[in-house]
């Protein structure tokens, strides 16, 4: 029976979201949904073009991927102003950003928000930054309303002050496309007006060469003067500071190039190069922009703010009153509710204070605080709502301070990329070659020589395919991570994995899974115990209620009566005469048990019958992981949990691997410090706040999140939790993109080899430049991205 | 072979034309989110189909 079951179960998927169907499963119109929000979403798609509002349904078994959040701090004006984008008298225009947009059903359903609610004027939704633009009668319908009418279908917004998303958003691109645009038009008109050179004219056409000399500087004028002004820029300053970059080679191939282009036309003495300057630039500006490009829309520069709540309760002499975080003072008595963060160090004043520091401390289960004491921000309540007096402004919180260390601030990841690296070089040697040429057919007597030799050296060498072969590879490289969901910041990133050599990992969240758990009964239960058991936990949708109807695995028909739940402790209900206490060990009076993890235990009847312990289960493929980079990499674990499971990582962990536990933030980040000063390269793989000191000094830092669109630490890199098992071929291919970089190089050099050869002679056509400069970049263009994705499939990305 | 001038003169104003029409295109936001159009697309049939069961 239960085999058969379990069958079922697992070939049961919701037909709204595709996830498997546990025991709380739902039907309608006999399609099987694994959560209330799954159905109700289907059932206003099926009731399209009706303007009813669905019934909110009460029962608490709602699913657990929506706390009911308190929006009533949407009210005040002073913080709905600071979040949306435009109003006047009759209509509001906000943008959320929400992070359950992952469908095309999702943008139907939230672009005929009209059909919910007339008094939503328009809805647009962008789904790759996952943002909806919603236009909206504020008079009919006020701000927290339209909250509620998206939270209550399924797609809660994520509102906060300092909104990341949004500044994103601001930063485009488009200064850099308007001068692709420019360049690209200049390219295409100076070629076609060189055409008639190239192929040579006829004695009568002669008259037109002057003029078509003329027409083409017209058109190179911009290309210098706009498009090519950041590598003006860039050189000077690079200059100014004694470095020499990639960009003072290219700033001086482009003023070359158009100083002897405008020699030749004034003194009538050639075509001149200006298709080839517009070529260059035009190339050049491609590689910037596909450097800047990024697949995902995902922050990597969250702080604290984007973790705290936009607004807390406080409580005042004329009641109780949503202030915006930044106006909360001290002194000031907040109200903190069950699953609320505590945004700033604050004595607790009234309550059962059990605060869950998981994302500070890395330490699983609650603690527990008396009356009196300081809890520290950042933390969760768990529990019933408490009382709180503020202690410390919350620019000065614990957390914030943690946050806003010295030591991260005047931390800036500046390493030598390869390309840098190289040009240092590469001017110098192109310099010397030009003077040499030049200097040599000076001494010979032919000035006129001299200049065309000095200024074909520097035209036909300009790095341009240089310049390219690393941002074509490492965006190749990027979108092939991209697509195995392991997002990484920028292209810098990935030459800088390549240099990695020790591996730090945090364990809770990070090697372990917070979706998956491992149970473990202490005690007995008879098959009606479970019956009982399970009918009772059925009704809560607490993940550890989950977990046990998991375990349990029987059947239930059983109907239960006065079923109550007190969140953070337990619950209690009737069933079968039977009177069941399920909770916390102070819940159910047994006092306070010394154990590890979370414990719930049992009591039927007032009779103890045992507990569940759950601890989180190790990531799949971690024991395969370890050995893969057991070879290369030296590993080391810190952690800010204690050393229960230390046995169990001993095994996994090659032996000569430093395990520490009870690491806090600080000492996370000195442990990091520690190796940075034994001159290794060092990635810290951590997922929680209290790591996120330690992944932002490590040289790459890589968040761990189970839900990509959750709240994590800033970092250089985000990996999907599903992705784990792979980060050995993301670090074996880091090194293949770095790799085919050092052989683009090679290819590039080949051409200036060749080019130069002839440029030394002072012969050089601008029809020969006019070809060699193109077919260089399309070679680079075409290798880089084919060399990386077959580096990519060979390692099966 | 004046009239040479003269075309040049036109095919260059031509691409300025298409030149502009792109920044105006970029300006107002139209390449600003390439996909979600792409699915938008395809709704109003699903919607009809909906309406006449």
């Amino acid at each position: 029976m239960a085999a058969l079951k379990e069958e079922i179960q697992t070939a049961e998927k919701c037909f709204h979201c595709g996830d498997k169907i546990e025991e709380t499963g739902y039907q309608l119109d006999h399609h099987d949904f694994c959560c209330l929000g799954c159905q109700t979403v289907y059932q206003v798609l099926n009731n399209s073009g009706m303007q009813q509002y669905y019934r909110y349904n009460q029962h608490p078994g709602k699913s657990n991927k929506s706390k009911q959040e308190d929006f009533s701090y949407l009210d005040e004006p002073q913080i709905a102003g600071k979040l949306v984008d435009f109003e006047d008298d009759k209509m509001t225009i906000i943008t959320f950003y929400i992070p359950a947009i992952h469908c095309s059903s999702c943008i139907w359903l939230l672009e005929n928000l009209y059909k919910l609610n007339p008094n939503v004027l328009q809805s647009r939704v962008d789904f790759m930054k996952k943002q909806a633009s919603i236009t909206f009668n504020h008079n009919q319908l006020p701000l927290k309303d339209l909250v509620y009418l998206l939270v209550n279908i399924g797609y809660d917004p994520k509102i906060t002050l300092q909104d990341v998303v949004k500044e994103g958003n601001r930063n485009n691109l488009n200064p850099l496309v308007a001068k692709i645009a420019v360049a690209g038009f200049c390219f295409g008109n100076s070629m076609l007006f060189s055409f008639p050179d190239y192929f040579g004219m006829g004695n009568f056409e002669k008259e037109y060469a002057n003029f078509f000399g003329y027409i083409n500087l017209a058109f190179g004028l911009p290309v210098l003067l706009y498009c090519a002004s950041d590598y003006f820029k860039s050189a000077y300053w690079s200059l100014k500071q004694k470095r020499l970059n990639l960009d003072v080679p290219l700033a001086l191939g482009i003023l070359v190039l158009f100083l002897r282009s405008a020699f030749e036309v004034i003194t009538q003495t050639g075509a001149g190069f200006t298709d080839t300057l517009c070529s260059l630039v035009f190339f050049i500006l491609i590689g910037k922009w596909v450097q800047q490009r990024t697949y995902y829309h995902i922050s990597f520069e969250r702080d604290y703010r984007s973790y705290f709540p936009v607004a807390v309760t406080v409580l005042t002499e004329s009641g109780d009153k949503p202030v915006q975080l930044a106006d909360v003072h001290i002194g000031d008595r907040i109200l903190v509710r069950n699953n609320e963060i505590i945004p700033a160090d604050a004595m607790l004043l009234k309550g059962d204070a059990a605060i869950d520091f998981s994302f500070v401390t890395g330490e699983s289960s609650p603690v527990s605080k008396t009356l009196g004491e300081i809890i520290y921000a950042g933390g969760r309540q768990t529990g019933e709502a408490i009382e709180l007096e503020v202690v410390k402004p919350i620019s000065q919180s614990y957390l914030t301070k943690l946050w806003n260390n010295e030591n991260y601030k005047d931390y800036d990841k500046h390493f030598q990329t390869f390309v840098n690296f190289i040009s240092k070089y590469f001017t110098v040697v192109l310099l010397a070659i030009a003077l040499l040429a030049a200097l040599f057919w000076a001494v010979d007597g032919s000035a006129s020589r001299a200049w065309g030799a000095f200024t074909a050296v520097l035209i036909i060498a300009c790095p341009c395919a240089l310049a390219l072969s690393s941002p074509f590879t490492l965006s190749a490289a990027l979108s092939i991570f991209d697509r195995n969901k392991f997002y990484v910041k920028n292209t810098a990133a990935i030459e800088q994995m390549a240099t990695i050599d020790t591996l730090v990992f945090d364990k809770t969240g990070t090697i372990s899974s917070p979706k998956a758990t491992s149970i473990y009964f202490e005690g007995t239960l008879s098959i009606v115990e479970k019956r009982l058991l399970n009918a009772v936990c059925r009704n809560s949708s607490h993940p550890l209620s989950r977990e046990i109807v998991k375990w349990l695995d029987v059947p239930s028909s059983m109907s239960v009566q006065d079923f109550k739940e007190f969140p953070g402790k337990g619950m209690q209900a009737t069933a079968d005469g039977k009177q069941i206490k399920i909770g916390s060990g102070s819940f159910l009076d047994i006092g306070h048990v010394k154990t590890d993890g979370s414990v719930v235990f049992i009591r039927i009847d007032g009779e103890l019958k045992g507990y569940f312990t759950m601890e989180q289960s190790w990531r799949d493929g971690l024991s395969a992981l370890i050995e893969d980079f057991k070879m290369d990499y030296s590993l080391h674990l810190i952690s800010g949990d204690n050393d229960r499971r230390l046995d169990a990582l001993q095994l996994i962990f090659p032996s000569n691997a430093s395990l520490l536990f009870n690491q806090s933030p600080m000492e996370k980040l000195q442990v990091i410090q520690n190796f940075q000063e034994e001159g290794k390269h060092v990635c810290m793989v951590g997922d929680g706040l209290n790591d996120a000191g330690a992944l932002r000094k490590a040289d790459l830092g890589i968040a761990v999140s189970d839900d990509i669109n959750n709240f994590s630490p800033g970092c250089d890199a985000i990996l999907d939790g599903e992705s784990f098992s792979k980060m050995p071929d993301f670090f074996a291919f880091s090194k293949d993109a770095v790799k085919v970089i050092h052989m683009s190089f090679g290819i590039s050099l080949l051409y200036n080899v060749v080019g130069l050869s002839f440029a030394v002679k002072g012969m050089m056509s601008p029809l020969f430049a006019a070809i060699l400069m193109p077919i260089s970049t399309v070679t680079i263009i075409s290798f880089t991205s084919l060399m990386t994705r077959w580096y990519a499939k060979r390692r099966k990305l | 072979m004046e009239i040479m001038y003269i075309l040049i003169g036109c095919s260059v104003l031509l691409a300025l034309m298409f030149l502009c029409a792109f920044f105006w295109a970029n300006k107002t936001g139209q390449h600003n989110d390439t996909y979600t159009p792409s699915i938008r697309i395809l709704f109003d049939d699903e919607t009809t189909e909906g309406e006449d069961k």
